[in-house]
């Protein structure tokens, strides 16, 4: 996973209000067995309009989705972040978002910002003509304008995304501790631990 | 550890423990992953390419369902008979092959235990209560009803269990939404939990998990109890809970993963100290009365949209929130409603009775006892019954049910997720309306342009015969 430590660039004013995931990427575009080229569905029924911020010249490509509370909310599915990462955007700024979404996104190198909807307000103004930077070193999110919005980050989760780490791998060296927690769960809940299928009943 | 009284959701988490840190992030067990084929691939192309394999294929288990087409699957000489939507086969196909490759059992789409993964979970009793089970699956919460900790992982988070079978979670807060009283008649789970999801609205329960408690609740089936828990997603929530009682342990008896013996008996001990502790606090308690509830329709493109059958499609002005309010117009203007219309003029054109929520065989009996002897309306041009899983289809002809169906007009399918998303061949067409027992609700979630009313299995049936959304009461009545 490559290291985040600033996005910076054209923000996409978008603002809307719980985006269900089934709204950033359609139910088709999960039919995939791969994680590349999702970006082309990517709000596909909110770009079917000529005139959509996503594709108009000024923010095609931009780094950063600005959107309303409860970004990310509906379906579970991990192909939202791929689409937006396939979009280009590798940061979203939103009052609120979904938990699932914020966790698939993190786990996919994309940050997610929780400002205050004031702040959110102010920089949908900003982001109309000027770039917008977030540090994540610092935390906080700024414009050309001396604006300064300072934000909240697991602790956990920032360090992951400033060294760029693999969870999967992070976790996979903590291989003695769970060998350990199989250990004892094998005594205290045998029937958690090993699952029989019983004979005669269902056997596939 | 006797320690301060603690809820359900909190003693379940603590036997899971397997590491703190020290911002309280945990390396949380997990017990149970149901695997299925949409967001499986990439999960298992990530391990393929990083050269890891399954830690514990025993604690795992694969079921296509999304894809799979309802009607036939195999010809008259028992072949497979091929799936025109080549990227449903793909993913299909790639089911098929990561199962035996990482050594996961994976339950056909020919096996007679083929279903939806949250129907065939509790139903194999793979699922078990006080376990922690996930999949690739937003109404993963649905094995709450039984008591177990169960909820919707990404795909890289399907990646870590299977690598890991461990998950990095942080806890979270604890809401009880307690449902006190008696239902009243043709007041089903589905009024309960679409109710339950208009009051706390679609972003009430995030950052939560709910324990659904109260004399309502405890009056459920399992079966009501998992259609329950299935919708917590809908309130934003981690994961819904319901405590195991008698009930739950007689459902889960005999079945085909359940302990048996001397385990059965030290695992009923165990589920029965599950239970919230006296003085254990909730961070948010919400309180209903039962008599409040009505059967319950959705009218807009959000869970939330939730009114009584007895009532009226809102005016955008009827909310407080100017974003609510702009939402509402969209949705009316999706939906095709004019603010004022009585729900019970709205005309049908489909019907489906299927989904997580509620294709289990108490939802077909529900569904068949409204039906039979009575036939669908002839301007539902499409109504469809989508049992849960092969078991529950076999059980329903048992019972005779597929033919009150069959006899009512209503075609009977093979088990899977069908016309719930649009994913395989059952859609609802552009600008058609479908009174629907799934849990979504969301623009073209049915197909591009379907128009989702969300409703009971009775409720559907009602529907289906008058050929509007209808109030089963006054079916049952006359
Ligand atoms: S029935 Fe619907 S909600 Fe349930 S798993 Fe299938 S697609 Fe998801």
């Amino acid at each position: 996973m490559d290291a985040v430590h600033e996005v910076s660039g054209r923000a996409i004013p978008f603002g809307l209000k719980n985006v269900d995931t089934d709204v950033i990427i359609p139910a088709k575009w999960l039919k995939t067995i791969t994680r590349d080229g999702m970006g082309q569905g990517a709000f596909e029924t909110l770009r079917a309009n000529p005139d959509n911020l996503f594709d108009s010249p000024e923010f095609k490509g931009s780094p950063i989705l600005i959107a309303g509370d409860n970004f990310g909310c509906g379906s579970s599915r991990e192909h939202a972040a791929w689409a937006l990462l396939d979009l280009g955007i590798t940061a979203v700024i939103a009052p609120s978002f979904s938990d699932i979404f914020s966790g698939n996104a993190f786990k996919n190198g994309i940050l997610t910002v929780v400002l205050p909807q004031q702040a959110i307000d102010r920089l949908m103004e900003v982001a109309r003509t000027d770039p917008v930077t977030i540090d994540l070193e610092h935390q906080t999110v700024t414009t050309p304008f001396q604006d300064r919005f300072p934000f909240e980050i697991d602790p956990f989760r920032k360090h992951c995304l400033l060294n760029g780490l693999d969870e999967v791998g992070l976790t996979m060296a903590r291989g003695d501790a769970i060998s350990s927690y199989e250990d004892s769960a094998r005594t205290a809940m045998p029937w958690l631990a090993h699952p029989h299928l019983h004979q005669g009943e269902h056997a596939a | 550890m006797a320690t301060r009284p603690r809820t359900l959701y909190e003693k379940i988490w603590d036997a899971h423990v397997v590491e703190r840190r020290e911002d309280g992030t945990c390396l949380i067990y997990i017990d149970r992953h149901l695997v299925h084929e949409v967001t499986s691939p990439q999960a298992f192309e990530a391990l393929r390419l990083a050269g890891r394999p399954v830690r514990r294929p025993d604690l795992t288990l694969a079921v296509p369902d999304h894809n799979l087409p309802t009607t036939a699957r195999r010809d008259a000489q028992g072949k497979a008979i091929p799936i025109a939507d080549l990227e449903s086969a793909q993913q299909l196909a790639a089911l098929e092959r990561n199962a035996p490759e990482f050594g996961i059992r994976l339950i056909g789409d020919a096996d007679a235990e083929q279903g939806i993964v949250h129907v065939v979970g509790p139903e194999q009793g793979f699922s078990l209560p006080g376990a922690t089970i996930v999949c690739g699956d937003s109404h993963t919460a649905c094995h709450g009803g039984l008591g177990a900790l169960a909820f919707g992982i990404g795909t890289s988070e399907v990646e870590h269990v299977l690598a890991t079978q461990t998950l990095l979670l942080k806890q979270s807060r604890t809401m009880e939404v307690r449902v006190e009283g008696d239902l009243g008649p043709g007041v089903t789970a589905k009024d309960v939990v679409l109710h339950i999801g208009g009051l706390l609205r679609a972003s009430g329960g995030t950052g939560y998990v709910i324990e659904y408690t109260g004399s309502a609740i405890r009056g459920l089936s399992i079966e009501g109890r998992l259609t329950i828990s299935n919708m917590a997603i809908e309130h934003g929530a981690r994961a819904g809970l319901i405590a195991p009682d008698d009930k739950t342990f007689a459902y889960v008896k005999g079945r085909p993963y359940a302990p048996n013996g001397a385990e059965w008996d030290a695992a009923v001990a165990w589920w029965r100290s599950l239970a919230t502790d006296p003085g254990a606090k909730f961070d948010k308690v919400v309180v209903i009365d039962a008599a409040d509830i009505v059967p319950s329709v959705t009218w807009g493109t959000s869970p939330e949209d939730v009114v009584p059958i007895t009532g009226t499609v809102p005016a955008p002005e009827d909310f407080a929130d100017p974003s609510k309010q702009d939402a509402a117009r969209k949705s009316l203007e999706y939906m095709g409603l004019e603010p004022g219309q009585k729900l019970t003029d709205v005309e049908i054109q489909n019907v489906f009775i299927g989904s997580c929520t509620n294709s289990r065989i108490e939802d077909l009996r529900a569904a068949a006892k409204v039906l039979k002897g009575r036939t669908k309306a002839s301007n539902v041009r499409w109504a469809v019954v989508v049992p849960g899983s092969g078991l529950v289809k076999q059980q329903a002809e048992a019972e005779g049910l597929d033919k009150v169906f069959i006899a009512a007009g209503f075609e009977w399918r093979e088990p899977g997720c069908s016309a719930c998303l649009g994913m395989n061949p059952d859609k609802v067409p552009a600008g058609e309306r479908c009174a629907s027992t799934s849990n979504r609700n969301f623009v073209g979630r049915q197909g591009p342009g379907s128009r989702t009313h969300l409703v009971s299995p009775a409720t559907a049936a009602a529907s289906a015969i008058a050929g509007k959304l209808a109030d089963v009461r006054e079916l049952a009545e006359s």
